[in-house]
């Protein structure tokens, strides 16, 4: 069963094709990577699959084709975006963005649960819950854009370099989580420049190069690589 | 002297309390839009027009709460109406485009108002006021309720952009809108619903105002919009309690400039007042600087 089927998806700035028709699928419980170097179209092809932006091909999650669907009407369906950038909102405080992250839930008690859940991975946010969330360090913030993504329960998680701009002990940190949240049963759709570790967490994945997919397969036979090896690894 | 000064500062309460109102309008708009929504004067005039109709063409005496709650939903409506077919086209348009239409939007108001009833009217009276003396003090009932029910309106604004999910909302786009639809939130419903809060208090302030200086007109919009909107920017435009605030020191500074000046100097005073807290604090009093995105 697929998650995620990607069908020659194209993305257009102007008259520059990002993305130039690509296909991929995410199965139901596996990490998927994308991986690329920077302008390669991962970004853009996590904005087209939740909505942000206009494409062409298809996007079919779960059997039900997004395309043409409002960003915040993908959200419901069980799809959370964390983006580039991690995207908190500052000037907010940790609780209220955790709270944001459930707004498509309907269930009180459940959400009270879910923070609870938010607090025993990430013990740091519960110290933090009511401070303004721009005063957070970069780690804080990629905890806290991963757990507001929790909040909304969702059942894929796109996910947009988490290491970025992080030490290498709190990228490790942040991979340990990824590989529980995995393991709970939840899907993820990783994009990474950080190529050695995503290949290292990720059962499949794929390399995008200017808006094309030149290899796909599974983390390890990618990871194997000679071509990648050089690229992508320095190696 | 004492009690001079004493009496000035109920005056400057409620002219204050009048421009804080409408100063909200702006602050509002323009923390979720970055935009100024020049028609907001205008909307303001429209409350205090709602007011004289729905007090005098209704063969029935309707209690002032309920003009006035009528007054406010009716005013909110055609804020988000003039969101709607008016600025929404242009969300992603050069910023000036957007400017020249809210421009346009209170031309349009002003001048279709203006044909349809060209002379002042004068306001019945809504509300018995009676004069209350207490240590050397006067103060009417009418004082009294526009300060009240000001602060109210405030503060039941002020509850609803700190307590609830709405306002956490309202909040988190000011911050950064691209990302707030991944949260599953609908940003142009929250755009609506903020004009229609916005434009809503300014009608308020149009049947608070009239109830004071019971005069209405269809140019009563320009210069009361234009103080209030530099209430917005003294107090930090974008911020809440910064419109509250600047509306109240600009009551003030009005008040006490025609009270120890010649009262011709009001105008050049409260212009003057803008630029030097500006040269000091270009973002306003509580204004934040632009999110500077990473």
């Amino acid at each position: 069963m697929n998650a995620l089927e990607i069908d020659a998806l194209t993305v257009s700035y102007g008259d520059i094709r990002a993305v130039k028709g690509i296909s991929f699928d995410v199965r139901d419980g596996e990490i998927f990577t994308l991986i690329g170097a920077n302008g390669a179209g991962k970004s853009s092809t996590l904005r087209a699959i939740s909505q942000l932006l206009r494409h062409g091909g298809g996007v079919r999650f779960r059997g039900r084709e997004l395309r043409g669907l409002a960003p915040e009407k993908v959200v419901a369906l069980g799809l959370a975006h964390v983006p580039e950038g991690r995207g908190i909102f500052g000037n907010l405080t940790v609780m209220e963005n955790l709270r944001l992250g459930a707004w498509i839930r309907t269930d009180p008690v459940g959400v009270a649960d879910d923070f609870e859940k938010v607090f025993v991975i990430f013990p740091r946010l519960r110290e933090r819950r009511d401070q303004a969330a721009g005063t957070l360090s970069g780690g804080e913030q990629q905890m806290l854009a991963l757990g507001r993504a929790l909040m909304s329960r969702a059942s894929l998680l796109l996910l947009d370099e988490p290491s970025m701009g992080l030490a290498p002990k709190l990228v490790g940190e942040i991979y340990d989580v990824l590989r529980k949240i995995n393991e709970s049963g939840v899907t993820i759709l990783l994009v990474e420049q950080n190529a050695n570790i995503a290949l290292r967490l990720a059962h499949r994945a794929a390399v995008l190069e200017t808006g094309s997919i030149t290899l796909a397969g599974n983390s390890a036979d990618v990871l194997a690589n000679p071509r990648v090896r050089e690229a992508y690894l320095g190696a | 002297m004492a009690s001079y000064l004493a009496q000035q500062t109920i005056n400057a309460l409620q002219l204050g309390s009048i421009y804080a109102l409408i100063a909200l309008g702006y602050s509002m708009v323009y923390g979720v839009l970055v935009m100024i929504n020049f028609a907001h004067g205008d909307l303001f005039m429209l409350g205090a027009f709602a007011c004289l109709l729905l007090a005098t063409l209704l063969p029935v005496h309707l209690p002032l709460v309920v003009i006035l709650l009528v007054v406010m939903i009716v005013i909110g409506a055609v804020g988000a109406l003039i969101e709607r077919i008016a600025y929404r086209p242009l969300r992603n348009a050069p910023r000036v485009s957007a400017i020249i239409t809210a421009l346009g939007c209170g031309l349009v108001i002003e001048n279709t108002t203006l044909s349809i009833s060209p002379y002042p009217h004068f306001m019945p009276e809504l509300f018995h006021s009676t004069t209350i003396a207490w240590a050397g003090l006067t103060i009417t009932t009418l004082q009294i309720l526009i300060i009240g029910v000001s602060l109210a309106l405030m503060i039941g604004l002020d509850l609803l952009v700190t307590r609830t999910p709405f306002g956490m909302a309202m909040r988190a786009i000011s911050f950064d809108s691209r990302t707030v639809p991944l949260m599953g939130i609908p940003v142009n419903t929250l755009i609506s619903r903020t004009f229609f809060l916005g434009a809503g208090l300014g009608g308020a302030a149009g049947v608070l105002y009239s109830l004071a200086y019971p005069q209405v007109s269809a140019g009563m919009g320009v210069l009361i919009g234009w103080k209030a909107f530099i209430a917005a920017v003294i107090g930090g435009i974008g911020s809440i309690r910064g419109a509250v605030l600047g509306g109240f020191i600009l009551g003030a500074v009005e008040v006490m400039a025609v009270a120890f000046l010649p009262s011709t100097y009001r105008d050049l005073i409260s212009y003057s007042l803008l630029l030097v807290i500006l040269i000091f604090k270009p973002y306003g009093l509580l204004g934040q600087p632009p999110n500077q995105k990473v």
